[in-house]
Protein backbone atom coordinates (compact mmCIF):
# COMPACT_ATOMS: atom_id res chain seq x y z
CA UNK A 1 0.00 0.00 0.00
CA UNK A 2 1.40 3.61 -1.07
CA UNK A 3 1.01 5.54 2.11
CA UNK A 4 3.04 8.48 0.75
CA UNK A 5 1.11 11.47 0.37
CA UNK A 6 1.39 15.28 -0.35
CA UNK A 7 0.37 17.96 2.44
CA UNK A 8 -1.98 19.32 0.02
CA UNK A 9 -4.00 15.48 -0.25
CA UNK A 10 -3.89 15.16 3.27
CA UNK A 11 -5.57 18.25 4.10
CA UNK A 12 -8.42 17.39 1.19
CA UNK A 13 -9.26 13.87 3.62
CA UNK A 14 -10.60 16.36 5.62
CA UNK A 15 -14.28 17.34 5.29
CA UNK A 16 -16.28 20.45 7.07
CA UNK A 17 -17.79 18.95 10.26
CA UNK A 18 -15.69 16.21 10.62
CA UNK A 19 -13.83 15.52 14.37
CA UNK A 20 -9.91 16.06 14.20
CA UNK A 21 -7.64 15.38 16.47
CA UNK A 22 -5.05 17.19 16.56
CA UNK A 23 -1.26 16.41 18.34
CA UNK A 24 1.32 18.56 19.64
CA UNK A 25 1.83 20.66 22.78
CA UNK A 26 2.09 24.31 22.32
CA UNK A 27 2.99 23.61 18.86
CA UNK A 28 6.13 21.09 19.78
CA UNK A 29 5.17 18.05 17.87
CA UNK A 30 2.15 19.26 15.69
CA UNK A 31 1.62 18.64 11.99
CA UNK A 32 2.37 22.12 10.71
CA UNK A 33 2.72 21.49 7.10
CA UNK A 34 -0.77 19.68 7.26
CA UNK A 35 -2.66 22.27 9.37
CA UNK A 36 -1.06 25.00 6.87
CA UNK A 37 -2.71 23.64 4.03
CA UNK A 38 -6.20 22.46 5.71
CA UNK A 39 -5.83 26.35 6.70
CA UNK A 40 -5.93 27.52 3.47
CA UNK A 41 -9.09 25.29 2.41
CA UNK A 42 -12.64 25.85 2.22
CA UNK A 43 -13.65 23.39 4.86
CA UNK A 44 -14.97 24.74 7.49
CA UNK A 45 -17.52 23.61 11.22
CA UNK A 46 -14.88 21.47 12.46
CA UNK A 47 -14.54 19.63 15.96
CA UNK A 48 -11.21 19.83 17.18
CA UNK A 49 -9.59 17.70 20.01
CA UNK A 50 -6.53 19.22 21.29
CA UNK A 51 -4.06 18.99 24.11
CA UNK A 52 -4.22 23.38 23.94
CA UNK A 53 -5.06 26.06 21.34
CA UNK A 54 -1.54 26.20 20.08
CA UNK A 55 0.57 29.58 20.08
CA UNK A 56 -0.03 32.20 17.19
CA UNK A 57 3.25 32.81 16.89
CA UNK A 58 5.40 29.47 16.32
CA UNK A 59 8.48 28.37 16.92
CA UNK A 60 9.66 29.73 13.54
CA UNK A 61 8.25 32.81 13.87
CA UNK A 62 5.47 32.60 11.67
CA UNK A 63 2.04 33.80 12.40
CA UNK A 64 -0.85 31.78 13.08
CA UNK A 65 1.35 28.17 13.64
CA UNK A 66 -0.07 24.95 13.91
CA UNK A 67 -3.65 24.42 15.08
CA UNK A 68 -4.02 28.42 15.98
CA UNK A 69 -4.02 29.00 12.10
CA UNK A 70 -7.24 27.32 11.76
CA UNK A 71 -8.78 29.11 14.84
CA UNK A 72 -7.70 32.77 13.00
CA UNK A 73 -9.59 31.82 10.02
CA UNK A 74 -12.62 30.70 12.06
CA UNK A 75 -12.69 26.98 10.59
CA UNK A 76 -13.47 25.07 14.14
CA UNK A 77 -16.48 25.35 15.50
CA UNK A 78 -16.46 23.15 18.72
CA UNK A 79 -12.66 22.83 20.30
CA UNK A 80 -12.15 19.81 23.28
CA UNK A 81 -9.14 20.83 24.72
CA UNK A 82 -7.39 21.79 28.39
CA UNK A 83 -5.40 24.97 28.20
CA UNK A 84 -5.98 28.00 25.85
CA UNK A 85 -4.47 30.89 27.71
CA UNK A 86 -1.48 31.30 25.59
CA UNK A 87 -4.09 31.60 21.87
CA UNK A 88 -6.78 35.14 22.87
CA UNK A 89 -8.11 34.32 19.50
CA UNK A 90 -10.37 31.24 21.21
CA UNK A 91 -11.52 33.67 24.30
CA UNK A 92 -12.59 36.29 21.56
CA UNK A 93 -14.25 33.48 19.84
CA UNK A 94 -15.73 32.12 22.44
CA UNK A 95 -17.31 35.20 24.01
CA UNK A 96 -18.82 36.08 20.14
CA UNK A 97 -20.55 32.97 20.41
CA UNK A 98 -18.49 31.28 17.56
CA UNK A 99 -16.98 28.73 19.15
CA UNK A 100 -18.10 26.13 21.69
CA UNK A 101 -14.62 25.35 24.07
CA UNK A 102 -15.47 22.49 25.83
CA UNK A 103 -11.97 22.00 28.96
CA UNK A 104 -11.00 19.20 30.34
CA UNK A 105 -8.41 18.98 32.60
CA UNK A 106 -5.17 17.58 30.83
CA UNK A 107 -4.93 14.41 32.82
CA UNK A 108 -8.08 12.85 31.91
CA UNK A 109 -7.80 14.62 28.03
CA UNK A 110 -5.05 12.31 26.76
CA UNK A 111 -7.01 9.09 29.02
CA UNK A 112 -10.25 9.69 27.09
CA UNK A 113 -8.40 9.64 23.79
CA UNK A 114 -6.66 6.75 24.94
CA UNK A 115 -9.59 5.09 26.23
CA UNK A 116 -11.20 5.97 22.52
CA UNK A 117 -8.45 4.20 21.03
CA UNK A 118 -7.89 0.81 22.98
CA UNK A 119 -11.71 -0.16 23.18
CA UNK A 120 -12.74 1.41 26.48
CA UNK A 121 -15.96 3.16 27.31
CA UNK A 122 -14.15 5.80 29.10
CA UNK A 123 -12.37 7.07 32.22
CA UNK A 124 -12.66 6.57 36.21
CA UNK A 125 -10.76 9.20 37.42
CA UNK A 126 -10.19 11.64 40.82
CA UNK A 127 -9.36 14.87 39.09
CA UNK A 128 -12.32 17.30 38.81
CA UNK A 129 -14.17 15.78 41.84
CA UNK A 130 -15.91 18.68 43.64
CA UNK A 131 -15.07 21.54 40.26
CA UNK A 132 -17.05 22.86 37.50
CA UNK A 133 -16.01 19.71 35.05
CA UNK A 134 -18.26 17.48 36.88
CA UNK A 135 -21.03 19.81 35.31
CA UNK A 136 -19.54 19.11 31.97
CA UNK A 137 -21.07 17.30 29.13
CA UNK A 138 -17.94 14.50 28.61
CA UNK A 139 -19.38 13.38 32.70
CA UNK A 140 -21.27 10.64 32.65
CA UNK A 141 -21.61 10.07 36.89
CA UNK A 142 -19.81 10.30 39.65
CA UNK A 143 -19.26 6.93 41.78
CA UNK A 144 -17.48 6.14 45.24
CA UNK A 145 -14.60 3.08 44.75
CA UNK A 146 -13.57 2.28 48.29
CA UNK A 147 -14.47 5.68 49.97
CA UNK A 148 -12.89 7.71 47.09
CA UNK A 149 -15.03 9.62 45.07
CA UNK A 150 -14.46 9.64 40.98
CA UNK A 151 -15.58 10.63 37.83
CA UNK A 152 -16.91 8.68 34.74
CA UNK A 153 -15.85 10.09 31.78
CA UNK A 154 -16.48 9.15 28.05
CA UNK A 155 -13.80 8.03 25.72
CA UNK A 156 -13.14 10.23 22.43
CA UNK A 157 -12.92 9.45 19.21
CA UNK A 158 -12.63 11.13 16.00
CA UNK A 159 -12.52 10.87 12.19
CA UNK A 160 -8.83 11.78 11.25
CA UNK A 161 -5.71 12.34 13.71
CA UNK A 162 -2.78 14.94 12.66
CA UNK A 163 0.24 13.46 14.06
CA UNK A 164 3.86 14.87 13.51
CA UNK A 165 6.75 12.07 14.45
CA UNK A 166 10.40 12.94 13.86
CA UNK A 167 11.52 10.32 11.92
CA UNK A 168 8.70 7.99 10.09
CA UNK A 169 9.23 5.08 7.68
CA UNK A 170 7.61 3.78 4.47
CA UNK A 171 5.50 1.59 6.31
CA UNK A 172 4.34 4.51 8.97
CA UNK A 173 6.33 3.66 11.68
CA UNK A 174 7.24 6.42 14.12
CA UNK A 175 9.77 7.61 16.33
CA UNK A 176 9.21 10.84 18.27
CA UNK A 177 12.05 13.00 19.34
CA UNK A 178 12.59 14.98 23.14
CA UNK A 179 8.81 15.82 24.13
CA UNK A 180 7.27 15.70 20.59
CA UNK A 181 5.23 12.44 21.71
CA UNK A 182 2.93 14.55 24.02
CA UNK A 183 -0.39 13.68 22.53
CA UNK A 184 0.49 11.87 18.62
CA UNK A 185 0.99 8.49 20.28
CA UNK A 186 -2.49 8.05 22.10
CA UNK A 187 -3.94 9.87 18.70
CA UNK A 188 -2.69 7.55 16.42
CA UNK A 189 -4.81 4.93 17.71
CA UNK A 190 -8.28 6.71 18.33
CA UNK A 191 -9.09 7.81 15.13
CA UNK A 192 -10.79 6.67 11.86
CA UNK A 193 -7.84 7.78 9.52
CA UNK A 194 -4.57 8.71 10.89
CA UNK A 195 -1.83 10.86 8.64
CA UNK A 196 1.29 11.22 10.27
CA UNK A 197 3.59 14.65 8.99
CA UNK A 198 7.19 13.33 9.51
CA UNK A 199 10.22 15.76 9.67
CA UNK A 200 12.01 13.18 7.78
CA UNK A 201 10.93 10.23 5.66
CA UNK A 202 13.44 7.26 6.76
CA UNK A 203 14.10 3.89 4.18
CA UNK A 204 12.34 0.64 6.02
CA UNK A 205 14.57 -0.97 8.24
CA UNK A 206 16.22 2.24 9.36
CA UNK A 207 14.04 2.45 12.57
CA UNK A 208 14.99 -0.35 15.33
CA UNK A 209 11.85 -2.16 16.01
CA UNK A 210 12.56 -1.82 19.49
CA UNK A 211 12.90 2.29 19.28
CA UNK A 212 9.21 2.47 17.07
CA UNK A 213 6.94 4.28 19.36
CA UNK A 214 3.70 4.10 16.97
CA UNK A 215 3.52 1.03 14.53
CA UNK A 216 2.92 1.20 10.98
CA UNK A 217 -0.41 -0.58 10.89
CA UNK A 218 -2.06 3.10 12.81
CA UNK A 219 -0.67 5.31 9.84
CA UNK A 220 -2.51 5.89 7.22
CA UNK A 221 -0.54 7.82 5.33
CA UNK A 222 3.06 9.79 5.77
CA UNK A 223 3.16 13.28 4.65
CA UNK A 224 6.90 14.24 4.66
CA UNK A 225 7.00 18.27 6.59
CA UNK A 226 7.79 21.13 4.39
CA UNK A 227 6.34 20.10 0.90
CA UNK A 228 2.77 21.23 0.18
CA UNK B 1 10.29 43.81 51.93
CA UNK B 2 9.95 44.33 48.36
CA UNK B 3 8.35 42.47 45.52
CA UNK B 4 11.73 40.55 44.25
CA UNK B 5 13.05 40.18 47.96
CA UNK B 6 9.68 38.35 48.83
CA UNK B 7 9.35 36.20 46.24
CA UNK B 8 12.88 35.31 47.04
CA UNK B 9 12.27 34.65 50.12
CA UNK B 10 9.41 32.23 49.61
CA UNK B 11 11.51 30.41 47.06
CA UNK B 12 14.31 29.86 49.85
CA UNK B 13 11.57 28.49 52.12
CA UNK B 14 10.01 26.04 49.89
CA UNK B 15 13.37 24.79 49.04
CA UNK B 16 13.52 23.54 53.00
CA UNK B 17 10.72 21.16 52.32
CA UNK B 18 12.29 19.39 49.35
CA UNK B 19 14.65 16.31 49.90
CA UNK B 20 17.22 14.74 47.61
CA UNK B 21 16.11 12.29 45.19
CA UNK B 22 11.92 13.71 45.01
CA UNK B 23 10.53 14.20 41.98
CA UNK B 24 8.69 17.38 41.97
CA UNK B 25 6.93 19.62 39.62
CA UNK B 26 6.53 23.13 39.86
CA UNK B 27 4.37 25.44 38.84
CA UNK B 28 4.89 29.10 37.40
CA UNK B 29 6.28 32.29 38.84
CA UNK B 30 7.51 31.80 42.84
CA UNK B 31 8.05 27.76 42.24
CA UNK B 32 10.28 27.94 39.60
CA UNK B 33 13.25 30.17 41.49
CA UNK B 34 12.90 27.06 43.93
CA UNK B 35 15.66 25.17 42.55
CA UNK B 36 18.39 28.22 43.04
CA UNK B 37 17.76 27.71 46.52
CA UNK B 38 18.48 24.23 46.99
CA UNK B 39 21.43 23.16 49.34
CA UNK B 40 24.34 21.34 46.91
CA UNK B 41 23.48 18.00 48.41
CA UNK B 42 20.00 17.85 47.66
CA UNK B 43 19.62 16.77 43.99
CA UNK B 44 15.78 16.51 42.57
CA UNK B 45 14.37 15.12 39.89
CA UNK B 46 12.19 17.94 38.20
CA UNK B 47 8.91 16.41 36.02
CA UNK B 48 7.63 19.07 33.21
CA UNK B 49 4.05 17.21 32.69
CA UNK B 50 4.25 17.97 28.91
CA UNK B 51 6.72 14.85 29.03
CA UNK B 52 10.41 15.15 30.77
CA UNK B 53 10.98 13.59 34.31
CA UNK B 54 14.71 14.60 35.30
CA UNK B 55 13.81 18.49 33.29
CA UNK B 56 17.39 20.06 32.53
CA UNK B 57 18.61 23.62 32.87
CA UNK B 58 17.43 26.14 30.82
CA UNK B 59 19.14 25.88 27.25
CA UNK B 60 21.78 28.38 25.80
CA UNK B 61 20.05 29.84 22.75
CA UNK B 62 22.25 27.88 20.45
CA UNK B 63 21.57 24.39 21.88
CA UNK B 64 17.86 25.28 22.07
CA UNK B 65 15.41 23.20 19.61
CA UNK B 66 11.76 25.01 20.10
CA UNK B 67 10.66 21.95 17.58
CA UNK B 68 11.34 19.08 19.72
CA UNK B 69 12.48 19.97 23.37
CA UNK B 70 10.10 22.41 25.04
CA UNK B 71 9.04 22.56 28.76
CA UNK B 72 5.00 22.84 29.65
CA UNK B 73 5.21 26.16 29.45
CA UNK B 74 6.37 25.75 25.44
CA UNK B 75 9.69 27.10 26.05
CA UNK B 76 13.07 25.78 25.03
CA UNK B 77 14.07 23.03 27.22
CA UNK B 78 16.58 20.15 27.96
CA UNK B 79 17.04 17.10 29.64
CA UNK B 80 19.37 16.41 32.22
CA UNK B 81 21.77 13.16 32.48
CA UNK B 82 19.83 10.06 33.24
CA UNK B 83 16.33 11.87 32.14
CA UNK B 84 13.70 10.52 29.89
CA UNK B 85 11.21 11.71 27.58
CA UNK B 86 7.40 10.49 27.81
CA UNK B 87 3.79 10.91 26.67
CA UNK B 88 1.31 12.78 27.92
CA UNK B 89 -0.79 9.43 29.19
CA UNK B 90 2.49 8.08 31.32
CA UNK B 91 3.37 11.51 32.30
CA UNK B 92 0.18 12.13 33.65
CA UNK B 93 0.12 8.46 35.12
CA UNK B 94 2.99 9.92 37.14
CA UNK B 95 1.05 12.76 38.38
CA UNK B 96 -2.24 10.95 39.24
CA UNK B 97 -0.71 7.97 40.17
CA UNK B 98 0.90 9.22 43.02
CA UNK B 99 4.89 8.68 41.64
CA UNK B 100 5.54 12.99 41.72
CA UNK B 101 6.21 13.44 45.14
CA UNK B 102 5.33 17.12 45.52
CA UNK B 103 4.21 19.94 43.52
CA UNK B 104 4.73 23.62 44.30
CA UNK B 105 1.99 26.04 42.58
CA UNK B 106 0.67 30.06 43.09
CA UNK B 107 -3.00 30.43 43.71
CA UNK B 108 -5.47 33.06 43.03
CA UNK B 109 -7.08 31.17 46.63
CA UNK B 110 -6.83 28.89 48.56
CA UNK B 111 -9.52 28.49 51.83
CA UNK B 112 -9.11 26.64 55.52
CA UNK B 113 -10.89 23.15 54.11
CA UNK B 114 -7.36 22.93 51.86
CA UNK B 115 -9.24 23.66 48.51
CA UNK B 116 -7.82 25.89 46.21
CA UNK B 117 -8.95 28.02 43.26
CA UNK B 118 -6.19 29.18 40.27
CA UNK B 119 -7.45 28.20 37.25
CA UNK B 120 -10.74 30.52 36.23
CA UNK B 121 -11.86 33.81 37.33
CA UNK B 122 -15.57 34.65 36.28
CA UNK B 123 -15.93 37.22 33.85
CA UNK B 124 -12.33 36.66 32.64
CA UNK B 125 -10.33 35.38 29.75
CA UNK B 126 -10.58 32.18 29.71
CA UNK B 127 -7.45 30.47 30.28
CA UNK B 128 -8.15 26.60 31.35
CA UNK B 129 -6.93 24.13 33.67
CA UNK B 130 -3.56 22.80 31.82
CA UNK B 131 -2.60 19.97 34.16
CA UNK B 132 -3.67 21.58 37.29
CA UNK B 133 -6.44 19.59 38.46
CA UNK B 134 -4.21 16.58 38.02
CA UNK B 135 -1.38 17.79 39.71
CA UNK B 136 -3.10 18.99 42.55
CA UNK B 137 -5.21 15.54 42.85
CA UNK B 138 -2.34 13.38 42.22
CA UNK B 139 0.84 14.45 43.64
CA UNK B 140 1.61 13.35 47.03
CA UNK B 141 2.16 16.51 48.85
CA UNK B 142 0.74 20.13 47.54
CA UNK B 143 2.60 23.21 48.90
CA UNK B 144 0.96 26.50 47.45
CA UNK B 145 3.54 29.05 47.37
CA UNK B 146 2.57 32.29 47.04
CA UNK B 147 2.41 36.29 48.24
CA UNK B 148 0.37 36.18 51.60
CA UNK B 149 -2.34 39.05 50.02
CA UNK B 150 -3.40 40.24 46.62
CA UNK B 151 -2.08 43.89 47.50
CA UNK B 152 -2.87 43.85 50.61
CA UNK B 153 -6.49 41.59 49.76
CA UNK B 154 -6.57 37.84 51.76
CA UNK B 155 -5.96 35.09 49.39
CA UNK B 156 -6.37 32.80 52.33
CA UNK B 157 -9.95 32.60 52.83
CA UNK B 158 -12.55 30.53 54.85
CA UNK B 159 -14.11 29.43 51.74
CA UNK B 160 -12.88 30.05 48.20
CA UNK B 161 -14.90 32.14 46.13
CA UNK B 162 -13.59 31.66 42.73
CA UNK B 163 -14.55 27.97 41.33
CA UNK B 164 -12.30 25.54 42.61
CA UNK B 165 -9.09 23.90 41.22
CA UNK B 166 -9.82 20.81 43.56
CA UNK B 167 -11.19 20.24 47.11
CA UNK B 168 -9.09 19.30 50.19
CA UNK B 169 -5.84 18.94 48.50
CA UNK B 170 -3.11 21.45 49.80
CA UNK B 171 -0.81 20.16 52.60
CA UNK B 172 0.85 23.67 53.47
CA UNK B 173 1.14 27.23 52.23
CA UNK B 174 3.90 29.18 52.38
CA UNK B 175 4.18 33.18 52.48
CA UNK B 176 6.51 35.64 53.16
CA UNK B 177 4.69 36.07 56.32
CA UNK B 178 4.51 32.38 57.64
CA UNK B 179 4.21 28.85 57.26
CA UNK B 180 0.70 26.91 57.46
CA UNK B 181 0.05 23.72 57.58
CA UNK B 182 -3.37 22.50 56.46
CA UNK B 183 -4.81 20.23 59.21
CA UNK B 184 -7.99 17.83 59.78
CA UNK B 185 -9.65 20.37 62.08
CA UNK B 186 -8.23 23.81 60.12
CA UNK B 187 -5.80 25.65 59.80
CA UNK B 188 -2.43 25.77 61.64
CA UNK B 189 0.35 28.13 62.03
CA UNK B 190 3.93 26.63 61.80
CA UNK B 191 6.16 29.34 61.20
CA UNK B 192 6.13 32.89 61.74
CA UNK B 193 8.34 35.43 59.93
CA UNK B 194 9.95 38.18 62.64
CA UNK B 195 9.20 40.58 60.44
CA UNK B 196 5.69 40.55 61.51
CA UNK B 197 3.37 39.44 64.42
CA UNK B 198 0.94 37.09 64.46
CA UNK B 199 -1.45 39.72 65.05
CA UNK B 200 -1.08 41.19 61.60
CA UNK B 201 -0.96 37.48 60.12
CA UNK B 202 -4.18 36.89 61.37
CA UNK B 203 -5.12 40.85 60.22
CA UNK B 204 -3.59 40.01 56.75
CA UNK B 205 -5.47 36.30 56.15
CA UNK B 206 -8.84 35.68 56.01
CA UNK B 207 -8.99 32.02 57.09
CA UNK B 208 -8.94 30.90 60.64
CA UNK B 209 -6.08 29.10 62.04
CA UNK B 210 -4.46 28.01 65.05
CA UNK B 211 -1.09 28.79 66.72
CA UNK B 212 1.12 25.70 66.89
CA UNK B 213 2.36 25.06 70.42
CA UNK B 214 5.90 24.55 69.15
CA UNK B 215 5.74 27.46 66.49
CA UNK B 216 8.72 29.00 65.68
CA UNK B 217 10.04 31.74 63.56
CA UNK B 218 10.86 31.03 59.72
CA UNK B 219 14.66 30.75 58.89
CA UNK B 220 15.28 31.69 55.80
CA UNK B 221 18.41 33.20 54.35
CA UNK B 222 18.82 34.69 51.10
Amino acid sequence: MKKIITSQEAASRIESGMTVMVGGFLGCGTAQSILQCLSESDVKDLTIISNDASIPTGPDGSQYYGLASLIHKRQVTKLITSHVGLNAEVSEQVSEGELLLVLVPQGSLVEMIRSGGIGLGGIITPTGVGTMVEDYEYVIDKITIEGRQYLIQKALHADVALINGTRIDTMGNVWYQGTTRNFNQVMAMAADTVIAEADHIVELGDLEPENIMTPGILVDYVVEKGGK
Amino acid sequence: MEKAKIKAFIAARVAQELKDGQVINLGIGIPTMVPNYLPEDIDIVLQSENGIIGTGSEPLAEDADPFHVTDAGGKPSSVACGGAFLDSSTSFGLIRGGHVDCTVLGTLQVDQSGSLANWIIPGQKISGMGGAMDLVVGAKRVIIAMEHTNKGRPKILKECTFPVTAVHCVDRIITEMCVIDVGDNGLILKEYNPEFTIEEIRQYTDADFTVADDVKEMQVSI
